[in-house]
């Protein structure tokens, strides 16, 4: 493996053109690297501290029909990823010291991408019983994030308990923020589109509610609380509103949030039904302002790979999701960076900074671009105007909904402690 | 027009064309010899997710009566609990040559699905779609109203008409159907139904909203009254219920004798079966001289004939 390498000429944080050198996984002065340093010319290219998804489902153990680890890390690995946060909602579901060490050192082992377990709140994500997040935090998986994602911590009480519980080790509960009653059957958002194609509407109420009531929690016993995958205007000002009066909350929103309405409902390809559903044109102006003033803290993924038999179906019987890691930095750019409401370096803070540190993983990932700081490393190419074609994805299923849509850049090499997970091909004659 | 897939994609001249050739297709059906054969060498697969024996021995007597071949091709269950997909049913469908398939189907837009899927070259007919539509209940509807309500109905729409649908709006794909083929042909529509029953997001619907019976009968005056069928299910079920009760229902809801007689002379009662009698509707009303129930499902096969003839006998029609 090649050891010593310069980025020449990128744009670091897409700002001033600089050249980045790499000795042993470590970013080094320029002239500390040996004069045999591969020099990657990188003119042009955005550099970009290595990106952190809190938010993937890599379904293995369980569901390798649908991802593995393996696929899934090569997947995050393309998508710039050098850090992802697997969620629990697996088969055995991560409820167990095993379990999140298994998936752990399965990740090591493939070693694209940094993985990290997420634990679930409670056993067998079923809100009855609070899982054994100690002895998962206590785990080599070293657990910190807590979620039964796909669910809602629906009881009061659980949630409550959860809050406080995971004190004990810096830990924080991921809340999947649906009312379930509310949405018993929902198909899609409530709103103009299922009134008129007769689908079960999944009200932007049945969030908000959830949100209010956990922000509410956690200001009241002094913990965090993260919101996941928030969708609605309503949720943008509660999480505005909690984080004025200094509750410890965090939000993320989703690159299909930031994107896509209710409006491709009208197709019933189920490709867009997804949990929670597409909202309107103002739920996700909304989502797009509170991202860039910083309402909402990251954007988070929520890849959920599917195989085809679960979306080749009817829309009410199809699954829930759709893929994001190799498209999430496209869409991003699309439509926060070059709209003109975020900067790259704004890019670095949502995307690597700060869900590293929500992780409790900055002592390693979302470091900054410095001498002495290790190499995960994202170079993007701002100007590789391509046109989705999931078919080539490295992620094992194909569910993703922006098939034949053109997104104006991508990930073009990423770098974990030195190593190249991912080149682009034009790139890859550098480290022949 | 290749499918018909719901009644938002008529354009006037189009609903007016079916109805005209519904009409034509009546007529035939006085003859003593009633079959035609318009259709034959064709087939007709009536795709079946879900029992409805009214709705497919109403297409299966319109194919057959045009000569086309028929096979009854009943799938119950979900795709997910039977094992085989609406994709693998399709393509199946394509292999035995199906020139249209006519689908009932539990989930809302299956037709779509199955129209736009790229599974299957032939016509589709939505016979219903979970809560969608159900675009030839409408179009029976509408032709039953015309030939009630219009003078020399041939090449007219409804224009002027003032039609009550009353019920379970939320649940209805008829009452979907009806919004739609209704106003297009020029129709006032005003929804009857407690609040609860209204779907959320109806704001661009050209319709008008009350939320009782009386309320509508002290409204404009009602040319046609359309009772909706309430499904037990929406009866029970402790706090999902919603309304409180059979008889509260009925007490505001109900079409009974009194209520009857408060409708202009020239108004007619209709409902798109089966009914629920002393809930939505009395016997006293739907026995009447008023109610044109009985002719609905009749007219209902000379819709359906007309349907299949224009999508499956070439493009000269449309």
């Amino acid at each position: 493996m090649i050891k010593a390498f310069i980025i020449a000429g990128a744009r670091v944080y897409g700002e001033k053109a600089a050249d980045v050198a790499v000795v042993d996984g470590v970013i080094v002065p320029v002239a500390d690297a040996p004069s045999t340093a591969v020099r990657i010319d990188a003119d042009g290219l955005v550099l970009l501290p290595g990106l952190v998804d809190l938010h993937t489902h890599l379904r293995e153990p369980g569901r390798e029909d649908a991802e593995t680890i393996e696929t899934g890390s090569r997947a995050a690995a393309r998508g710039g990823w050098t850090a992802i946060h697997a969620m629990a909602n697996t088969t055995p579901v991560a409820d167990t010291a095993g379990v999140v060490e298994q998936v752990w050192s399965r990740g090591r082992e493939i070693g694209l991408v940094d993985v990290y377990p997420v634990g679930a709140v409670t056993v067998g994500l079923k809100g009855e019983h609070l899982s054994e997040m100690g002895a998962m935090a206590n785990s080599r998986a070293r657990v910190r994030l807590f979620s039964d994602d796909g669910i809602c911590v629906y009881d009061p009480v659980i949630m409550r308990r959860a809050l406080e519980y995971v004190k004990s080790f810096d830990g924080v509960v991921l809340q999947h923020a649906q009312d379930l009653r509310l949405t018993e059957g929902s198909q899609m958002h409530e709103g103009e589109v299922s009134a008129e194609l007769g689908l079960t509407g999944w009200p932007a109420v049945a969030e908000e509610s959830i949100v209010a009531r956990d922000v509410l929690l956690a200001g009241h016993v002094g913990s965090r609380v993260h919101i996941q995958h928030l969708s609605t205007v309503g949720s943008v000002d509660i999480v505005r509103w909690a984080k004025s009066r200094g509750i410890q909350v965090t939000a993320e929103a989703t690159p299909h949030h930031l994107f896509l309405t209710h409006e491709e409902a009208r197709t019933y390809n189920p490709m867009f039904k997804v949990n929670p559903p597409l909202r309107t044109a103002e739920d996700v102006q909304a989502v797009r302002e509170g991202l860039a003033d910083g309402t909402i803290d990251i954007v988070a993924t929520d890849h959920a790979p599917h195989p085809s038999e679960d979306k080749d179906c009817e829309w009410a019987a199809a699954a829930c999701g759709m893929t994001g890691l190799e498209t999430a930095l496209g869409i991003v750019q699309s439509v926060m960076v070059d709209s003109g409401l975020m900067t790259w370096r704004d890019v670095a803070r949502v995307m690597s900074t700060t869900p590293a540190a929500i992780g409790r993983v900055s002592q390693w990932h979302g470091r900054p671009i410095a001498v002495g700081e290790p190499a995960h490393l994202t170079l993007v190419d701002p100007r590789a105007e391509h046109t989705v074609d999931p078919s080539t994805h490295a992620s094992r299923s194909r569910n993703s909904p922006y098939a034949g849509r053109v997104l104006p850049g991508r990930a073009v090499a990423t770098f974990l402690r030195g190593k190249p997970t991912f080149l682009d091909p034009r790139l890859e004659g550098a480290f022949a | 027009m290749k499918h018909l897939l719901g009644t938002q994609d008529l354009s006037r001249e189009e609903a007016v064309l079916i109805l005209d050739t519904a009409t034509q297709m009546a007529a035939t059906q006085e003859r003593e010899i009633r079959k035609l054969p318009t259709l034959r060498g064709k087939t007709v697969v009536n795709l079946f997710f879900e029992d409805s024996t009214r709705t497919r021995i109403s297409f299966e007597a319109a194919a057959k009566r045009l000569s086309a071949d028929v096979i009854n091709f009943s799938a119950k269950g979900s795709s997910v609990s039977k094992g085989e997909s609406l994709k693998d049913t399709a393509l199946t469908l394509q292999a035995m040559g199906a020139d249209a398939v006519v689908i009932r189907h539990w989930a809302s837009g299956a037709a779509d699905q199955l129209a736009h899927g790229g599974w299957l070259h032939g016509s589709v007919l939505n016979a219903g779609d979970g809560t969608h539509q159900h675009p030839t209940q409408a179009l029976l509807d509408a032709y039953t109203m015309r030939r009630h309500l219009v003078d020399g109905p041939d090449g007219k729409g409804l224009d002027g008409l003032h039609v009550a649908i009353v019920g379970d709006i939320l649940h209805s794909r008829v009452a979907r159907s009806n919004v739609h083929l209704l106003t297009t042909l020029g129709a006032k529509v005003t929804l009857v139904a407690p609040p609860t029953l209204i779907p959320v997001g109806i704001g661009p619907w050209p319709v008008a909203v009350v939320h009782g019976l009386d309320a509508a009968l002290d409204g404009p005056e009602i040319d046609a009254v359309m009772m909706l069928r309430v499904q037990r299910e929406r009866m029970t079920g402790g706090g999902t219920a919603f309304f409180p009760s059979p008889q509260e229902y009925t007490r505001l809801f109900g079409l009974d004798g009194q209520r009857m007689a408060r409708l202009p002379e020239h108004a007619i009662i209709m409902h798109p079966g089966p009914m629920n009698r002393g809930l939505e509707i009395s016997a006293e009303a739907a026995d009447s001289p008023r109610s044109v129930i009985v002719e609905q499902v009749a007219n209902g096969v000379a819709v359906r004939m007309a349907a299949l003839y224009l999508l499956l006998s070439g493009e000269e029609h449309m």
